[in-house]
């Protein structure tokens, strides 16, 4: 069972439950909720947390589901940020870097092409180095940073997950970053939103796989 | 103004100020057999306002037809709503800020968007689209670009927060709109038909709840002073009367109300919006023939000063009223809680047919509901038909005639021109049901798997051509989106409108007015398309005259199969056949308009053919054979051509020739020509001809004219010829951004 976390002001939280429906079994994990049991993995879904009027995600990082998650991740539980999500895990110190206003300071909404590095972990095991993947973005606040030497190191211990394709890049993202994973590979943080990407009808389906990842985790003990 | 101040004119001197007449003024002292006092007198100017009262509208709206079997709310609800099968029905309303964002684009545009997902979550309806029709002055004028920008980020910022995907629109830019801009804003939901709710108040003692955000300040008098009056110089000092959106509490607000009709809490539920508790109390009093008591002490406030009549006009967004049995308040209130969202019991619903207003339980203000909803004189208008074309014209093409070069003008009018630097601002796709997103087809379309199949939607309204022709301009407003609708294979279900026009207290604009809702109500009547709802904006008119009258279409339809909906760009390889009666004239074009030619009257249009030829288009679509349609508006032919190349990045060898035998019309007329009734279809390989023979005998004209293929749009028009790279026409068709940012 995937938990998707519901923040007030979330958007995207029911298009994350119907997108881990397509491979597995999901609910609606109440901001106030910090009982995990039963859950194999948790996507923090997109929208606009708590107004994210402070800062993207600086408030809902203090919420009791995401101190549960905080926990959850730590023992290895595999946890999927998206857009919001990504944010709200960056600033709950989950994932490195910070993501900061658009280059061009508006929001945007594309369709990106994305190239999948070498990454590990259960998202990297799902999605082949060098793939590339046509997924949405759609935010305010998605200009990934970190600085120069902290990259390099992520470059180097297999944390960069997802870069823009040549041309792509929406926001200005240092070195084209689109999404990252922590040290331990069980947290995954993107900008782009792969549910918006699971039905062709609607776009794509290069986002299946990482709730297909989700999906995979054996069941909580 | 304080009620201190208030004491020291008369209150008839007060009334003047706020908008009434003196006429007005006498009709209301004569319903209370008695002078009202400031609060009734601030109540009454509000409802009797243009905005809320639509007198000089109300007789007109009257002609259009708003009955159907599809029909499951009409007019007079907060959104009208339209039966999908399967238990569920589409809800959707289209309404105007055009003052307020005027005053200020990016909270005017926001708050619009605000008050128009209210309009429809008041039904019980879930928010799955917004549109927006929005007209501004050319870009040229450093104004116009801070209104489009500001507007723009306004609607963006507000829809994005709240999960509701943008998926379609139209932006003008014309001269007229210079001084007052329009931005107009669609919202279409869904809803299980056995829980949508009215808003009319029942059950004497069951109490008045109001959910959502703490009452301020801010829109005091917005309905009055600032969208039932001409805008004027100096009209920045209204900024105070402009609404501040928050989509987070709009956000609560709507997951809120959604759950409290699913548990059946509720017993009705209104939307807080223009004259604020006043307008919503006396409607849900009106509607249900009961009177309510507002305690404004019990109104949580934004500051502690606020005074009776400002509690009861505030324009503060994001409020509910909700009627509610007294044993369920708390559950009510609880569940509100959960939500991080004000719930406070302020009234109830009474047996004697008043709005009461009380401070702390003692009465400041007792209305007769009746007197204040209801008894509203409504105008006749003084129509009468203008001299001629009233508007400037101004030759900005200089004496360009080589073909091609018109076209890479035409492509880069900003009226033309790609739209994608607003809509990338906007979240298209969040709630995946977004099968066709904006730019890629002439309609969008959202699956709507409750009902197994799904709905289009299109806006339009071409002002510049119901300023040439209003009669036949609100026929072709209606058909557009028709035509756009069946483009994907949809029919139409229902129609809303909003109707901007100048002040109607001038013959012209009355004349304007009268001419357009008769053209509106005879294209409805003739398509089977009933009316559920919609809005009336009038005195959108500075010193420098009225705008273009422009009545925006707001349309619904549906489709069995979104998988096989066309896009609007063909396949290397197609034929193309352009279906339907289209007579291109240069009558009110995009060219003339370049050219400074801009004169009035319109051809006159034949619905029934136009209806005829959107049947078979329809037909063919459904079948799933079409791999592209796009019907032919602005800047006729040569541009809707170039769209379907640009978007296929495959050039076509066109010749118009058959239609300019069909039609006697000129070559650069057959280009250039608008007009109604032409849709462009593209098949697969060698059905061209067939395809244009099978309409032919279904009684629908129709001409092969041509296939895609190379990097070259070729159109060959008896003695004239576009030859254009594709790169070029991307180029033109591709600058509005540029325009914009001044580079």
């Amino acid at each position: 069972m995937i938990g998707v976390v519901q923040f007030p002001g979330s958007c995207d939280e029911r298009d994350a439950v119907a997108a881990c429906e397509r491979v597995g079994e999901a609910r609606l994990l109440w901001h106030e909720e910090s009982d995990l049991s039963g859950l194999d993995a948790i996507v923090v879904p997109g929208g606009f947390s708590y107004g994210d009027y402070l800062r993207a995600g600086a408030i809902a990082r203090f919420s009791p589901a995401m101190e549960a998650v905080a926990r959850f991740a730590a023992d290895g539980g595999p946890v999927l940020g998206i857009c919001n999500g990504f944010q709200v895990l960056c600033e709950a110190g989950l994932l490195p870097g910070a993501l900061l206003p658009n280059e061009g300071l508006r929001f945007v909404f594309r369709q990106v092409e994305l190239v999948a590095e070498d990454f590990g972990g259960p998202f990297g095991a799902e999605i082949p180095a060098g793939s590339t993947l046509s997924i949405p973005v759609k935010h305010m606040s998605g200009r990934w940073f970190a600085p120069d030497e902290d990259v390099d190191r992520l470059e180097s211990s297999g944390q960069i997950a997802f870069r823009y394709a040549e041309g792509h890049n929406p926001n200005g993202s240092v070195r084209d970053v689109a999404g990252v994973t922590n040290e331990a590979g069980n947290v995954l943080g993107l900008m782009p939103h792969p549910e918006h990407a699971v039905d062709p009808l609607t776009g794509s389906e290069d986002g299946l796989a990482l709730f297909r990842a989700l999906a995979k985790q054996p069941a909580a003990a | 103004m304080t009620l201190a101040e208030a004491a020291t004119q008369t209150t008839r001197e007060r009334a003047l100020e706020l908008g009434l007449t003196d006429s007005e003024y006498d009709r209301i002292v004569e319903l209370m057999a008695r002078e009202p006092n400031p609060v009734e007198l601030a109540m009454f100017s509000l409802l009797w306002s243009e905005h809320c009262a639509y007198k000089h509208s109300k007789k007109l709206l009257r002609r259009l037809p708003t009955e159907g079997e599809r029909v499951v709310m009409g007019p007079g609800e907060n959104a009208g709503a339209v039966d999908i099968g399967n238990g569920y029905s589409v809800a959707f309303k289209v309404e105007s800020h055009n003052h307020p964002s005027a005053v200020e684009p990016f909270q005017g545009a926001a708050t619009g968007i605000g008050g128009i997902l209210r309009d429809v979550f008041a039904i019980g309806a879930r928010p799955i689209a917004v549109l927006d029709s929005l007209r501004f002055g050319e870009p040229t004028s450093e104004r116009s670009r801070y209104l489009f920008e500001g507007a723009v980020a306004g609607i963006g910022h507000y829809g994005n927060s709240i999960g509701v995907p943008n998926v379609g629109g139209e932006v003008y830019f014309e001269p007229p709109y210079e001084h007052n801009c329009l931005v107009n804003a669609m919202c279409v939901g869904l809803a299980e038909t056995k829980r949508m709710i009215r808003a009319a108040a029942a059950g004497e003692g069951n109490v008045i709840v109001l959910i959502g955000a703490s009452t301020g300040r801010d829109g005091i008098g917005g309905a009055s002073v600032l969208a039932s009056a001409e805008l004027e110089a100096g009209d920045d000092s209204k900024r105070p009367t402009v609404q501040i959106g928050d989509p987070f509490e709009e956000s609560k607000l709507l997951e809120v109300c959604l759950e409290l009709l699913e548990r059946e809490l509720l017993v009705s539920l209104q939307d807080l919006g223009a004259a604020g508790l006043t307008s919503s109390a006396g409607e849900m009093a009106s509607a249900g023939g009961v009177g309510i008591d507002i305690d404004v002490g019990r109104v949580p406030l934004r500051e502690p000063d606020l005074e009776p009549f400002e509690v009861m006009v505030s324009e503060s967004q994001e409020r509910m009223l909700a009627v509610v049995e007294p044993g369920r308040v708390d559950e009510v209130i609880a569940l509100c809680r959960r939500w991080q969202t004000n719930a406070d019991a302020i009234g109830e619903v009474t047996g004697g047919g008043h709005l009461r207003v009380l401070r702390d339980g003692e009465e400041v203000g007792d209305v007769p509901i009746t007197a204040l909803v209801d008894e509203c004189p409504l105008y006749d208008l003084e129509p009468a038909e203008p001299d001629g074309w009233i508007y400037d014209n101004e030759n900005t093409l200089g004496d360009r005639e080589d073909p091609s070069e018109i076209l890479l003008a035409l492509l880069a009018s900003p009226n033309i021109a790609s739209k994608r630097w607003a809509f990338e601002q906007y979240d298209s796709v969040v709630g995946s049901r977004t099968v066709r997103r904006p730019e890629t087809s002439d309609a969008a379309v959202l699956s709507i798997p409750e009902s197994g199949r799904a709905i289009a939607i299109a806006i339009d309204g071409n002002g510049r051509r119901v300023a040439c022709d209003p009669h036949t301009g609100a026929i072709e407003a209606v058909l557009e989106c028709a035509q756009n609708l069946a483009c994907v294979g949809a029919e139409p279900l229902g129609l809303t409108n909003c109707l901007n026009f100048g002040n109607p207290e001038k013959p012209g604009v009355a004349w304007q007015l009268d001419s357009a809702v008769n053209g509106l109500a005879e294209a409805c009547i003739a398509l089977g398309v009933p009316v559920v709802g919609g809005n009336v904006s009038l005195y959108n008119e500075t010193e420098h005259g009225p705008i273009y009258p422009t009545p925006v279409v707001g349309m619904v339809g549906e489709l069995p199969d979104p998988a096989v909906a066309p896009g609007a760009a063909w396949g290397e390889g197609d034929e193309m056949a352009l279906i339907g009666p289209f007579a291109p004239s240069l009558a009110g074009s995009e060219l003339a308009k370049l050219r400074g030619e801009l004169d009035a009257g319109l051809p006159a249009t034949e619905i029934e053919a136009v209806a005829a030829a959107l049947r078979f288009v329809r037909e063919v679509v459904r079948e799933g054979g079409v791999s592209g349609a796009h019907d032919v508006s602005d800047g006729g032919l040569a541009a809707a051509l170039a769209e379907m190349a640009i978007a296929a990045g495959t050039g076509a060898e066109i010749d118009l020739d058959p239609l300019i035998e069909l039609r006697g019309c000129s070559g650069e007329t057959a280009l250039f020509g608008e007009g109604p009734g032409g849709i462009l279809l593209a098949v697969p390989s060698a059905g061209g001809e067939a395809l244009a023979g099978r309409a032919r005998d279904a009684g629908v004209d129709a001409v092969a004219i041509g296939s895609a293929s190379s990097g070259r749009l070729e159109v060959s028009a008896a003695e004239r010829e576009v030859s254009v790279a594709l790169a070029d026409a991307g180029r033109a068709w591709g600058s509005l951004g540029a325009a914009l940012e001044g580079d």
